[in-house]
């Protein structure tokens, strides 16, 4: 699913909820769609486990019941975990609230050069002891450094034997949204060049495994998953 | 997880990794070994396009519905994965299984258009399959040709293992259970090849020679063997409604071009438009029963979730039951947010109403073929549209807020004079007149009339088979002399003209009325570099007219050059039930401008009665 990119994933739900009969909602005019909203999109090379979507809908099955009819039309590989109501208005809006998102990156042995592989843990310590990282930002104009770390709040190695067989493991939580928005990939780059070392296209594997809203008041930051902000429907 | 035939790090860089993973909703998963019978089905062009063809949908249906049998499906890699797959010597591969085709019994390759033919071997080549038939050891699958392209097999003849003439529908289980009972009894290739020769319209090139005369025209084509048949059969289906369709088809991730359920409502054409291939080829007309075609829409719409159904046929308008089937679908899914998109109807007031229903009339345009400007070249095409037609369907339409029309010609028709490349301009200028004549607080701003001339290519089996075939230098005077007439007149404003390319013309009228001989220029063509040919930012006429050279085929001689009444052409020896005596009958109407009735409105005894059935047997009263 990973090679589906965000315009034809929000296609496939489409073709999906009319294949299961969700009783959803249209906008009104000639070409009617779906009221239908990704919390936050995915890029393409990206699997996840936490993708979280809002329809509006004209009455609700139970949640089981969707979820049972929703997985009974998906393709391998996209499953339906929850279904939950959430508030009507502004509070309901998952792409609005959208906060933060944990990740898990995978660097599959030999990736890394010997002594990153080793010093893996002292070396990422050093790195969020900076007291700014600072990237180089490229747009199409211009070119223009930014600091990046107010916007990792979490960023660390698994321990080894949990990651062994496949490599390094890294956990990370960062910006996500309209706001402040910090991709994996970005900060995995700014890591090996730390290191100074430069990571070959394609190489990391990564993985969004929960996306958050924050509900804390100005300046006090309090992450709360999407999935909380809804309730089961019976 | 099923293991992917590409890796990840290259499926990231390509263009639409989507294209090559499979998986859709609806694709087809099975064992490879427990199957007895592995049938890879391609379509050489890119997947958008492939995966919106409804006859492979059918095919791919229906030999899975065999529990021995597994079809999965292969497209064309684009061009950025072409070279990836060279250089890191990847073979080509199935999208379910991920496998290799080369593992499969079967390849079926689906010929639709001649500008794909250079794609037939590079799909060959990066299976990693001789691209000559001679070639093919008892490893390689068979290689099978099919489609309309199919009915002139000559050119490409050295290719292919045997063709199929003729709908899919009738003789594919005979070829399996065949394939199936000599595999088991240990039999060749070749013996196979043999055998299948016997089974009503197949094909086997390699059992068949040819000779030619010193002016270069056939002298003799035959079998090379006794039990071999001289002539191949079409296959038509002649119970429309009894057979197989597919409830459930394949749901791209990616838009592909028909990205919608395809609802073909019926089969051939009662017309008898003269150019026309299609319209000789899938005689007799039949019609599907209005039952089965409603059941089907609920269906499809179901197990696709698709938003829009298209009606599909040749001249929509002359299903019987249309209007009925039109009404069900708009009441029936209209309010569920399903568009109904209506190719090919002749515009009327029926039409015109039902479009009204469907769509936003100021965005959409009207689209009218007359094909020729004047009427008496629309005679000599026997194009049953008149002036009169067009002039008040669009006078309709502008009445009810179109304003919009697209106007579709042909160039360089049979005796084509200069005047009649005039009127196409001319019968422009008149609908734009016509628009104007609706008073100022009643029309929607200005009209937008576009012209659209493609060159004319003579194809086998159409009364104009015989005909010569203008120059490049011949279209695209024409092509000059319509844009200078446009610019003349009243409404120039109102009316933008595009043409078609000419060099690609010409190539498609070479490899559609091409022999044998043709095949070591396309081979010649495809060494030198020529893949995409259909698509024009992959488009080189230069590896084409270089490989002519180098081969010392003669261009000329299959596209400038009328040829007599008697010549054996390279197709004759396939019947599509329409015969040569009608066709020629034809020709010589069209040179006296004498229109031929349709079917319904009276017989003209075409031949392809001898199928018993569909208009051939409705009730004349």
């Amino acid at each position: 699913m990973k090679f589906i990119g965000h315009l034809d994933i929000m296609r496939y739900f489409q073709k999906a909820i009319r294949r299961a009969d969700i009783d959803i909602v249209y906008s009104e005019g000639f070409s009617p769609h779906m009221i239908m909203s990704f919390a936050a999109p995915l890029g393409v090379g990206l699997t996840s486990n936490g993708e979280y979507m809002d329809i509006e809908v004209k009455g609700s099955l139970s949640s089981r019941e969707a979820i049972a009819r929703l997985n009974a039309v998906m393709a391998d590989g996209i499953e339906i975990l929850s279904w939950r109501q959430v508030p009507e208005g502004k509070a309901g809006k998952a792409m609005s609230l959208v906060a933060a998102a944990d990740y898990t990156v995978t660097v599959p042995r030999g990736i890394f050069p010997e002594n990153m592989e080793k010093d893996a843990s002292e070396m990422l310590e050093s790195f969020m002891g900076q007291k700014e990282i600072t990237i180089i930002k490229k747009s199409k104009k211009s070119e223009k450094e930014a600091d990046i770390k107010p916007m990792i709040y979490r960023f660390e190695l698994l321990p080894e034997d949990k990651g062994r067989e496949e490599g390094l493991q890294f956990k990370m939580q960062l910006a996500t949204g309209s706001s402040a928005n910090l991709k994996p990939e970005l900060v995995m780059e700014a890591f090996a060049a730390f290191a100074r070392f430069e990571l070959p296209p394609f190489a990391i594997r990564v993985n969004r495994d929960e996306v958050y809203a924050d509900t804390g008041a100005e300046g006090c930051r309090n992450l709360v998953s999407l999935e909380e902000l809804g309730d089961e429907v019976g | 997880m099923r293991k992917l035939a590409l890796s990840d790090e290259i499926l990231l860089k390509i263009e639409k990794p989507a294209r090559y993973i499979g998986n859709e909703v609806n694709s087809v998963n099975k064992d490879v070994n427990k199957v007895d019978v592995r049938f890879a089905m391609c379509f050489p062009d890119v997947y958008e396009i492939g995966m919106s063809h409804l006859g492979i949908q059918i095919l791919y249906d229906m030999l899975n519905q065999r529990e021995d049998t597994y079809c999965e499906r292969v497209y064309s890699p684009w061009i950025d994965l072409d070279k990836i797959m060279r250089e890191e010597k990847i073979p080509l591969f199935t999208l379910e299984s991920q496998r290799p085709v080369k593992e499969c019994d079967f390849l079926g390759i689906t010929l639709q258009y001649e500008m794909c033919y250079t794609n037939i071997l590079q799909v060959l080549e990066l299976s990693l399959i001789p691209l000559l038939a001679a070639d093919r050891d008892e490893d390689c699958p068979v290689v099978i040709g099919g489609g309309p392209c199919a009915y002139n097999p000559e050119p490409l003849a050295d290719f292919f293992d045997l063709f199929y003439i003729g709908e899919g529908e009738t003789s594919y289980f005979a070829l399996l259970d065949l394939y199936k009972e000599m595999k088991e009894a240990g039999r060749t290739r070749r013996e196979f090849l043999e055998a299948a020769a016997g089974i009503p319209g197949i094909y086997v090139p390699s059992l068949y020679h040819v000779t030619y005369n010193e002016d270069g025209t056939i002298k003799e084509f035959a079998p090379n063997k006794e039990g071999i048949p001289a002539t191949v059969e079409k296959q038509v289906v002649m119970n429309v409604t009894d057979t197989y369709y597919p409830s459930a088809p394949v749901v791209p991730y990616i838009k592909v071009t028909q990205d919608r359920v395809v609802l073909e409502i019926q089969r051939g054409c009662i017309r008898g438009c003269r150019f026309c291939q299609a319209g000789m080829l899938y005689r007799p007309t039949r019609e599907r029963d209005i039952d089965m075609l409603k059941k089907y829409a609920y269906e499809m719409l179901k197990n696709t979730g698709h938003e829009e159904i298209s009606l599909s046929s040749l001249s929509s308008s002359d299903y019987s039951k249309l209007e009925e089937l039109v009404t069900y679908l708009i009441d029936e899914f209209g309010q569920k947010g399903v568009n109904i998109s209506l190719p090919s109807l002749r515009i009327d007031a029926f039409s015109l109403d039902v479009m009204s229903k469907v769509q936003d009339v100021r965005k959409s345009s009207l689209t009218f073929a007359p094909e020729a400007g004047s009427q008496r070249m629309r005679n000599v095409i026997n194009k049953g549209l008149t002036e009169e037609d067009i002039l008040s369907g669009a006078f309709q339409a502008f009445k009810g807020g179109w304003n919009k029309v697209k106007l579709y010609f042909m160039l360089g028709l049979p005796g084509e004079t200069e005047e009649d490349i005039r009127d196409i301009a001319r019968l422009a200028d008149k609908i734009a007149r016509s628009y104007y004549e609706i008073p100022k607080e009643e029309r929607n701003g200005k009209c937008q009339i576009t012209v659209s001339t493609s060159f004319f290519v003579p194809k086998p089996f159409t009364p104009f088979q015989w005909v010569r075939m203008n120059t490049m230098e011949e279209f695209l005077e024409k092509a000059r002399i319509v844009n200078r007439e446009v610019k003349d007149q009243l409404n120039r404003k109102s009316i933008k003209y595009n043409w078609h390319e000419a060099e690609v013309t010409i190539l498609e009228g070479l490899l559609a009325r091409g022999d044998r001989r043709v095949g070591k220029a396309i081979l010649k063509a495809y060494e030198n570099g020529a893949l995409y040919d259909a698509w024009s930012e992959t488009f080189h006429f230069e590896y084409w007219t270089s490989a002519f050279e180098e081969t010392g085929v003669d261009l000329a001689f299959y596209t400038d050059r009328e040829r007599s009444a008697d010549e054996i052409l390279p197709w004759d020896f396939i019947s599509i039930g329409v015969t040569k005596q009608f066709l020629l009958r034809e020709w010589e109407r069209s040179k006296s401008e004498e229109v031929t009735k349709n079917c319904r409105a009276g017989c003209s005894g075409c031949g392809a009665a001898v199928y018993k059935g569909g208009v051939c047997l409705e009730d004349k009263n």
